[in-house]
């Protein structure tokens, strides 16, 4: 018996990759234009979500893919908007992955009615680690950042924060209670993704909102425009 | 917090190549930039390749420091902090040299003698 030395040299996401760009072939061949949305648990995903599907015009058909550990608690609040949701939930290994690839994705394509849709939102599952990892197939990634989440986020999480197309300042309302530099977080986020775009927002209030769901729905538009 | 999550990709890849043969080595280089603890990993590595053709092969790992290189003045330089914005021009057209890397360079698998 010996031993032979396999010369590899391929990143281990690949394969992960490869998958990614089968579903971004898929949703391209439909006009399905992807959205991975993305964050710390509890920085305002949904809330965001809601907020642009409450303000969606008539004709920019929007699907929603949830991703959580488990449970259908958001699908369950976006249910009265009336609009496709597909939950993922990713329980099924031990304690559950802590975010979408892109085979969990490619598993629920089935479920969508891509036909139907411009937009497709996939809610990542709330982390600023692994997720920024894994393609999905998306066109653009967005995160969102709360000002209760500490001015040092990006310099801790750059893989997130670099990986991201728009970053969402959330929960400004809060702002007044807290001990909180704004100016200082900005500019880390422009230290580690120099020039990225920034909304700033409050769920709760609704300022920023506008400018938010402009962003989603204008990348949908834009695709749309091609 | 993800090495998890890396090490079942690793494992994924060592399997496909290793064509069913037992696995004694994997040699893994990973840059600092993508955040790896490698007490971590080695830890979640032995876990997933339990009852593989991976289980208990040793997980070599080659740390790989960050180099960022920007593109408008050609300055080179090792970050303490993962900023991406040139210290001495202040642009922000800067590539990753080094550090970006979760790369398989090799396996090594027992073969067994012809008969």
């Amino acid at each position: 018996m010996h031993r032979t030395r396999i010369r590899i040299v391929e990143d281990a996401l690949d394969a992960n990759n490869t998958i990614a760009r089968a579903n971004r072939d898929d949703f391209d061949r439909h006009g399905v234009t992807v959205i991975n949305l993305m964050s710390a648990p509890g920085a305002g995903k949904t809330a965001l979500l809601e907020r642009a599907l409450a303000q969606r015009p008539a004709d920019v058909r929007i699907g929603v893919l949830e991703g959580d550990v488990q449970g259908s608690y958001d699908s369950d609040r976006l249910a009265s908007y009336h609009v496709p949701i597909v939950q993922l939930n990713t329980d099924s290994g031990f304690g559950g992955e802590c975010h979408l690839d892109a085979n969990m994705v490619r598993s629920a394509l089935g479920s969508l009615p891509l036909d139907e849709l411009d937009l497709l939102v996939i809610e990542n599952v709330g982390n600023l680690v692994c997720p920024a990892e894994f393609r999905v197939g998306e066109d653009a990634r967005a995160m969102v950042c709360s000002v209760t989440e500490g001015e040092d986020k990006p310099l801790k999480y750059p893989l997130m924060f670099r990986s991201c197309e728009l970053v969402v300042v959330n929960k400004l309302d809060l702002l007044p209670h807290l001990d909180f530099d704004l100016d200082r977080l900005l500019y880390n986020i422009d230290a580690v993704n120099p020039g990225v775009e920034r909304i700033l927002v409050s769920a709760r209030t609704g300022e920023g909102v506008e400018q938010w769901t402009r962003w989603l729905l204008g990348a949908a538009l834009r695709a749309a425009a091609v | 917090m993800h090495e998890l999550s890396v090490a079942g990709a690793v494992l994924d890849t060592a399997i496909r190549h290793a064509g069913e043969r037992p696995v004694d080595v994997v040699a893994l280089r990973v840059g600092s930039l993508r955040q790896v603890v490698p007490d971590s990993l080695r830890f979640y590595w032995e876990i997933v390749a339990r009852d593989t053709i991976c289980d208990g092969a040793r997980l070599e790992l080659t740390e790989v420091a960050a180099r960022l290189r920007c593109e408008g003045c050609g300055y080179e330089w090792e970050p303490d902090i993962p900023a991406f914005r040139c210290p001495t021009c202040a642009r922000s057209e800067v590539t990753v040299a080094a550090g970006g890397e979760l790369e398989v360079e090799y396996i090594e698998v027992r073969e067994h003698a012809h008969a």
